[in-house]
C-alpha cells in the first residue's frame, strides 16, 4: 500500500503539462489561420478538450491525492516541478468550465462587438490568457508561477483594450501598470525568500520555510507578496484597475476574467498563506490577518455601497466583484477550515453567478445596445428569457437560499460562528441587505417599468449565447441546491491546506 | 568599522532600493503615460539588480565548469532575471502600443486631459 503510494507520488502524469501546453499551442495556431471563423473552431475544439482534462484530474486527484509531473524528468528541486492537490484541481475546473462555457458565447458576441481582422488576434489572445491562468494552478515552482501571471495578465491588458469605447484603451493601460507593479512586487517576494531559502519549489520552500521564518528578510518577502498578490485579486483599496476595466472590455472578456482572474489570484494568496507559510505559525509572525480581515470587510461594504450608485449595469456588477472578493478574502483571514472552506467554494460559485450575470448583460447589449440602468427599463418583457437568467445570478449574488451565493454565505457565517466572532456573522448578513439595494434597481427597473414604445424590437439573441447563460444560471440553481459536490471538494483542498500540503 | 563595511559591502542592495523608490515614486507621480512607462522600467529593473546581487557568492567565480576554479557564483538567479527581463521587454511594448492608440484616440498622453476628456464624456452618458 505504501509502495503504491509512494510510487503514485514520484510518477509523473503528462496530462498535467498538457493542460498548460494545448491551450499555449493553439494560440500561434489561431494566428497562423487568419481567418476568424477557424481561430474561433480552434479556441472552443480546445477550450473543451481542457475541460475535459481539468475534469480528469480533479477526479483523479479526490481518488489518489496530489499528482506530479517533473518537466524534462529534472527531480524537484532541481526541475521544475508541476504538483496538482485538491485545490489546484478545483480552480483549475472553475478556469477550464467556464472557458468551454464561454467559447461557443463568444462567436456571435465578438462578431458584434470587435471589427472582423482582429477576430483571430482575439482567440488567440483568449488561449494564451487560458493558458497562463491554468499554468498558475498546476506549477509548484514559484518563479514558473510568476511567468504564468504575465503570461495572463498580458494578454488580459490586450483583450481589455479590444473594447470598442475608447476608454478600454485607458482601462487597460491601468491595468498594465497596476498589474506590473503587483507582479513585481511578487518577484520581490519571490526573490526575499530565495535568498534565504535557496529555493523556488512551492513545497521545498514549505519545509525549509520554519528555520528562517523570524528573519527581516521573510517578513519583508510576506509583506511584497501580500500587496503584490492583492493587487491581482483587487482587494479593496488595491481594487482601483477592476471596475473600469470590466466596464470597457468586450462583453466576452468581462466574462472570462470576472470568472476566472481574481479567482486564481485568491488561489495565489492562498498558496503563499498556507502551503509556502504551511508549517510556521505565519499569523504569530505577521500581522496578516487582522488587515486581509478589515480591507475584506471594507470590500464587502463599501463596494456594495459603490455598486449602488453605478448608472452603467457593467459597472455596477464589477463593483459587485470587488465586494464578493472580500467574501473570499475573508475566508482566507478566517484561516479555519470551514472559513476556508467557504473561501474556495465561493471561488467556484461567485466564478458561475458573475458569469451568468455578465452573459445576460452581454446578451442585452449585443440586442439593444443598452449598458445604463435607465435603457433596461422594460426589458424584463422584451428579453424574458434573458433577463430571467440575470435575476437567477442576482439572486445568488445576494445569497438566497437555493442558489450557490447562499451556500458560501452560510459556510463563511458558519465559519466566523465558530470563532465566536458574532459582529462578523452580522456584517456578513448586513453586506448582503446592500446586494439587495443594487441588484433591485435592476430588477424594478427591468421588471416594473414600461418599455420605450419608439425603439424598435432588441435583436434576437441567439441561441449560442443564450444557452451559455443558461448553463451557468442553471448551474447556479443546481449547485446552489445541491452542494454536496461542490463543499465536499472545498472542503477537501480546505483541509489538505490547513495540514500545511 | 565593521558597520561602515556592512553598509559598503551592502551597496547593490542601496541600489536596488534606491532605483526602486524612484521607479515606484515615477509611475505614481508622472502624469504623462510614456515617463509613467520610463518609471516603470527603473522599477523592473531595480528587481533584476535585486536578483543579480543575490546570486554573486564571495570569491566564486563566473559559473563555467573549470578546474582551477573551486567557487562559482550562483547562476540560478542569473537565468532567472533573464527570464524576467523578457517578460519586462514584452510588458514596456505592450505598454507603448496603448499609449500610441491612446493618443490617437485621445489626442493627448497627458493623464490630467484624459480624465479630463473622460468625465466630460461620464457627463454626457
Amino acid at each position: 500500500m505504501i509502495e503504491a503510494l509512494s510510487h503514485n507520488m514520484t510518477a509523473s502524469d503528462p496530462w498535467l503539462i498538457l493542460l498548460v501546453v494545448v491551450p499555449l499551442l493553439s494560440a500561434p495556431l489561431c494566428i497562423l489561420l487568419r481567418s476568424g471563423i477557424a481561430a474561433w473552431s480552434v479556441a472552443t475544439a480546445v477550450s473543451w478538450v481542457v475541460f475535459a482534462i481539468a475534469l480528469y484530474l480533479l477526479n483523479t486527484v479526490m481518488e489518489s491525492g496530489t499528482m506530479i509531473y517533473r518537466i524534462g524528468g529534472w527531480d524537484a528541486p532541481w526541475g521544475i516541478e508541476y504538483r496538482l492537490d485538491a485545490v489546484g484541481a478545483f480552480v483549475i475546473v472553475i478556469v477550464a468550465a467556464i472557458g468551454a462555457v464561454v467559447m461557443p458565447y463568444a462567436r456571435q458576441s465578438v462578431a458584434a462587438e470587435i471589427p472582423a481582422e482582429r477576430h483571430y488576434l482575439f482567440y488567440a489572445m483568449m488561449m494564451l490568457n487560458l493558458s497562463g491562468l491554468l499554468g498558475i494552478a498546476v506549477t509548484g515552482d514559484a518563479f514558473n508561477l510568476f511567468v504564468f501571471l504575465e503570461i495572463s495578465s498580458l494578454s488580459t491588458y490586450v483583450l481589455i483594450s479590444l473594447g470598442s469605447d475608447r476608454r478600454a484603451l485607458t482601462a487597460a493601460y491601468r491595468y498594465l501598470i497596476m498589474g506590473t507593479l503587483g507582479a513585481t512586487f511578487y518577484i520581490i517576494g519571490v526573490g526575499l525568500m530565495y535568498q534565504m531559502t535557496g529555493t523556488l519549489n512551492i513545497s521545498d520552500l514549505a519545509t525549509i520555510m520554519p528555520a528562517v521564518a523570524e528573519t527581516r528578510t521573510i517578513l519583508a518577502a510576506m509583506a511584497f507578496l501580500t500587496v503584490g498578490i492583492s493587487l491581482k485579486i483587487a482587494l479593496f483599496p488595491l481594487h482601483t484597475w477592476l471596475p473600469n476595466a470590466y466596464t470597457f472590455a468586450p462583453s466576452v472578456v468581462t466574462i472570462f476574467i470576472a470568472a476566472t482572474a481574481t479567482k486564481v489570484a485568491v488561489y495565489i494568496l492562498l498558496r503563499i498563506v498556507f502551503t509556502v507559510f504551511g508549517q510556521v505559525d505565519i499569523f504569530a509572525h505577521f500581522p496578516i490577518q487582522p488587515v486581509l480581515m478589515v480591507m475584506a470587510i471594507a470590500a464587502m461594504f463599501l463596494a456594495s455601497l459603490s455598486a449602488i450608485w453605478q448608472e452603467n449595469v457593467k459597472r455596477m456588477m464589477a463593483y459587485s466583484s470587488v465586494a464578493q472578493i472580500g467574501y473570499m478574502v475573508l475566508g482566507v483571514a478566517l484561516a479555519t477550515e470551514t472559513g476556508l472552506t467557504g473561501s474556495i467554494v465561493h471561488l467556484f460559485n461567485h466564478a458561475i453567478m458573475k458569469g451568468a450575470a455578465f452573459m445576460a448583460i452581454g446578451a442585452i447589449i449585443f440586442a439593444t445596445g443598452a449598458v445604463t440602468i435607465k435603457d433596461l427599463e422594460g426589458i424584463g418583457r422584451r428579453m424574458p428569457l434573458t433577463m430571467a437568467a440575470f435575476v437567477v445570478a442576482g439572486l445568488s449574488l445576494i445569497g438566497v437560499p437555493l442558489t450557490v451565493g447562499f451556500i458560501s454565505k452560510w459556510q463563511l457565517v458558519s465559519a466566523s460562528l465558530e470563532l465566536n466572532m458574532w459582529p462578523l456573522a452580522a456584517l456578513i448578513v448586513l453586506s448582503s441587505l446592500l446586494a439587495i439595494v443594487y441588484v433591485w434597481r435592476i430588477f424594478e427597473v427591468a421588471y416594473l417599468r414600461q418599455p420605450h414604445i419608439t425603439e424598435h424590437n432588441p435583436k434576437i439573441v441567439p441561441l449560442s449565447m443564450l444557452i451559455p447563460t443558461w448553463i451557468l444560471a442553471l448551474a447556479g440553481i443546481y449547485f446552489g441546491a445541491n452542494a454536496t459536490f461542490t463543499l465536499d471538494v472545498a472542503h477537501a483542498a480546505a483541509r489538505q491546506l490547513m495540514g500545511g500540503l | 568599522m565593521a558597520e561602515l563595511q556592512d553598509l559598503l559591502g551592502l551597496v547593490n542592495y542601496w541600489v536596488f532600493i534606491v532605483l526602486m523608490m524612484v521607479g515606484f515614486y515615477v509611475v505614481i507621480a508622472q502624469g504623462n503615460l510614456i515617463k509613467k512607462v520610463v518609471g516603470l522600467n527603473i522599477f523592473q529593473v531595480s528587481v533584476f539588480v535585486f536578483y543579480i546581487s543575490m546570486g554573486k557568492v564571495d570569491g566564486g567565480s563566473a559559473p563555467i565548469l573549470d578546474e582551477a576554479v573551486k567557487i562559482y557564483s550562483n547562476p540560478l538567479p542569473h537565468v532567472l532575471i533573464l527570464t524576467a527581463i523578457v517578460v519586462g521587454v514584452a510588458t514596456t511594448a505592450l505598454a507603448l502600443a496603448l499609449v500610441v492608440r491612446i493618443n490617437r484616440a485621445y489626442g493627448t498622453i497627458e493623464e490630467d486631459a484624459i480624465q479630463a476628456i473622460e468625465h466630460d464624456e461620464e457627463d454626457l452618458a
